[in-house]
């Protein structure tokens, strides 16, 4: 195997009582695309956001290109209410805001689209940038900066055009077809230079014909920009035909992992999860 | 694309000389005594568009509602008051307190004279902006946790705050008290004796600026993070804006323009008084804000004097009995009417144009030929 990009170690998400991720643990390496399932409230999201650093974990750590980047243990009333394995193990916290995540390399997509609504499409992959920009507010404000400005532009024209979004660049964001505004949101994390992609139900809401070009388009990007992709869907041909490994969470636990083939004829997981709810 | 929006900044700054032109042209043609309510009207819609783009700069385009800006307005007012009145005439002003204890005037420390003069109301109107963005800093670290009304909550109650501490009577050896600073520099200190009358230009020329500076501002990457902010804040931060630094910015740019506005309007008002920078100045402020467009820097600007003439000078009429040649005393007419009217119209513009005037378009959107527009909102 290669060089381990992602890595989430004994992650144990606790809101109250109630334990959303317990004890998670998986690895991303370089250039795969990683996929996480499970029915829905198992705790896919709520281990995305831990890791792009919505919420802060209750125990354990996220390792990111070989660094530590979150940490947290039980504190305060917690220590009393906490239900997850490997307590006393952590000491340190780090709570990095998404933010600065995302400035580590990783950019991520939501499950409900969020684009930027009042901008036009070249605007909200060219806002994207902005985490990227050297200048200050007054370098950049008296114009000074027109040269990274300017290279800022043509990148984002580039992008457009490999997303074949180039022809609607004026466009508003909200004005495009659905299929269309998830390829912009893609684009747009693209465009924060990630090394990692994280793609919360890329597909969801879409036909059958959009998932397919939605599978092509992620393989082709992975390609052209040497991504890893980790994501979460519900959408098994498109889980099953670009995926290289899978973790499968339920209740919050992780019940498998694997080939999508081992998947497949996984027992606990057609129980748990594919036998039960294929289509939904 | 881009050669489109060089060729828009063309036209906004030859629309901005020929209007700087068309002031001083008006100033030296008209009779200053009886166009008198124009020229205020003027001066003080410049003052009031320039607080108002700074307002909107926050409201508008970074999505937070705050509601201090008459609280900033005089921090920049009586900063700017008393780092430019001159020495002599400190002993008259601040008589209760048997003397100022800031002992030194910018204008004459810089040499005095038309250049001294010149120079000393730039840096202390600049001064006057650092003072009131100092104190947004502070006032942001914890206020700018809160989001929307509680914002627009907080950020009232600091108005509020700032003039009471102003009016108190311990500090009275610097702000005076309640009393108000006088015979600083104004607008028509800028009037050449026996020569160009430029007061009203000067209003222009230091309001013109700041909002070309902001516009410029906006405009930037920095412009477009705010807009990222105000349309999906999650959105934003995922993208890596860093909301902290970013709201603290934009609160302490558009704080720093609303006390150089705050300057500028006690150049126009010619005194500097806290009891003036009242909520209801920010509300005044808001509304030309609402009518113009949230997210509009035109809008604001045109509003501005709309707002500015309509209730200082086009209806003042309304305030003065009438008795036609008949004896027929035309009703209603008497001293507050003239609110009564204003209110209504008031009205009418939020009913009919829902957006405000310019919505969130500027200007030159308008009069170039309209962009293929999608069928979204």
């Amino acid at each position: 195997m290669s060089e381990n990009l992602l890595k989430i170690e004994n992650i144990t998400m606790q809101f109250g009582g109630v334990v959303a991720v317990d004890n998670l643990n998986l690895e991303v390496n370089k250039g795969e695309i990683v996929a996480l399932i499970g029915p829905n409230g198992a705790g896919k999201t709520t281990a995305f956001n831990v890791v792009t650093g919505v919420y802060q974990p209750t125990n354990g750590a996220v390792w990111f290109q070989g660094e530590k980047i979150i940490e947290n243990h039980p504190q305060g009333k917690m220590k009393a209410m906490y239900k997850g394995q490997h307590a006393g193990e952590y000491s340190q916290i780090l709570a990095p805001t998404p933010d600065k995540v995302t400035r580590l390399g990783m950019a991520r997509t939501f499950q409900n689209i969020r684009l930027w609504k009042s901008q036009t499409v070249f605007d909200n992959v060219l806002i994207a940038k902005h985490c990227r920009v050297n200048s200050n507010v007054f370098s950049a404000a008296f114009r000074l900066n027109r040269k990274e400005e300017a290279e800022q532009r043509a990148n984002v024209e580039a992008l457009l055009e490999t997303v074949g979004l180039a022809d609607v660049k004026d466009e508003l964001a909200t004005s495009l077809p659905y299929g269309k505004q998830r390829r912009l949101e893609i684009a747009r994390a693209l465009a924060a230079e990630p090394q990692l992609l994280l793609l919360d139900e890329p597909a969801a809401g879409m036909n059958p014909q959009e998932t397919d070009e939605l599978t092509a388009f992620i393989g082709e990007i992975r390609e052209r920009f040497q991504l890893t992709i980790f994501l979460i869907e519900h959408h098994m041909n498109l889980v099953m035909d670009i995926s290289e490994r899978i973790y499968v969470l339920d209740f919050g636990e992780l019940i498998a992992q694997g080939t999508p083939a081992e998947i497949q004829n996984n027992k606990r997981v057609i129980d748990a999860y594919l036998g039960v709810s294929e289509d939904a | 694309m881009k050669r489109e929006s060089k060729s828009g900044a063309w036209m906004v700054l030859l629309g901005a000389a020929a209007l700087l032109v068309l002031v001083t042209a008006l100033e030296n043609t008209l009779n200053p005594t009886s166009n008198i309510m124009l020229f205020m009207a003027l001066q003080k819609g410049a003052v009031y568009a320039l607080v108002a783009v700074s307002m909107n700069l926050l409201n508008g385009f970074t999505g937070l509602f705050s509601l201090g800006q008459a609280g900033f307005m005089l921090l920049g007012a009586y900063t700017y008051a008393i780092l430019t009145m001159p020495v002599e005439n400190r002993e008259a002003v601040y008589y209760i307190y048997n003397g100022c204890a800031v002992n030194f005037s910018l204008p004459e420390l810089l040499g005095g004279g038309p250049v001294g003069l010149v120079l000393g109301v730039v840096i202390a109107l600049i001064l006057g902006g650092c003072a009131a963005a100092a104190v947004a800093w502070l006032i942001g670290l914890p206020v700018l946790r809160l989001k929307s009304d509680y914002l627009a909550i907080a950020t009232l109650g600091f108005g509020e705050i700032i003039r009471a501490i102003f009016q108190w009577d311990k500090l009275g050896p610097v702000t005076n008290g309640a009393n108000a600073l006088k015979s600083f520099p104004t607008f028509s200190s800028f009037n050449i004796p026996g020569g160009l009358r430029l007061s009203t230009f000067m209003a222009f020329l230091l309001a013109g600026i700041c909002i070309a500076v902001i516009v410029l501002l906006i405009n930037s990457t920095y412009g477009r993070a705010f807009k990222a902010i105000r349309d999906d804040e999650v959105a934003a931060e995922a993208m890596g804006i860093h909301l902290a630094k970013h709201k603290r910015l934009a609160f302490c740019i558009s704080s720093f323009f609303a006390g150089v506005g705050g300057g500028m309007f006690v150049m126009f008002a010619n005194q500097a008084q806290a009891k003036t920078f009242t909520t209801a100045m920010t509300y005044e402020i808001l509304l030309i804000v609402v009518i113009g467009g949230i997210g509009s820097v035109s809008g604001s600007c045109i509003a501005a004097f709309l707002y500015v003439a309509a209730s200082e000078w086009w209806l003042r009429f309304l305030d003065t009995e009438i008795i036609l040649s008949n004896g027929f005393k035309v009703p209603f007419l008497r001293t507050g009417f003239r609110m009564v009217v204003f209110s209504i119209i008031i009205m009418i513009v939020v009913l009919f144009f829902r957006r405000g005037i310019m919505g969130d378009k500027e200007l030159p959107d308008l009069l170039r030929p309209r962009r293929k527009e999608g069928a979204g909102k």
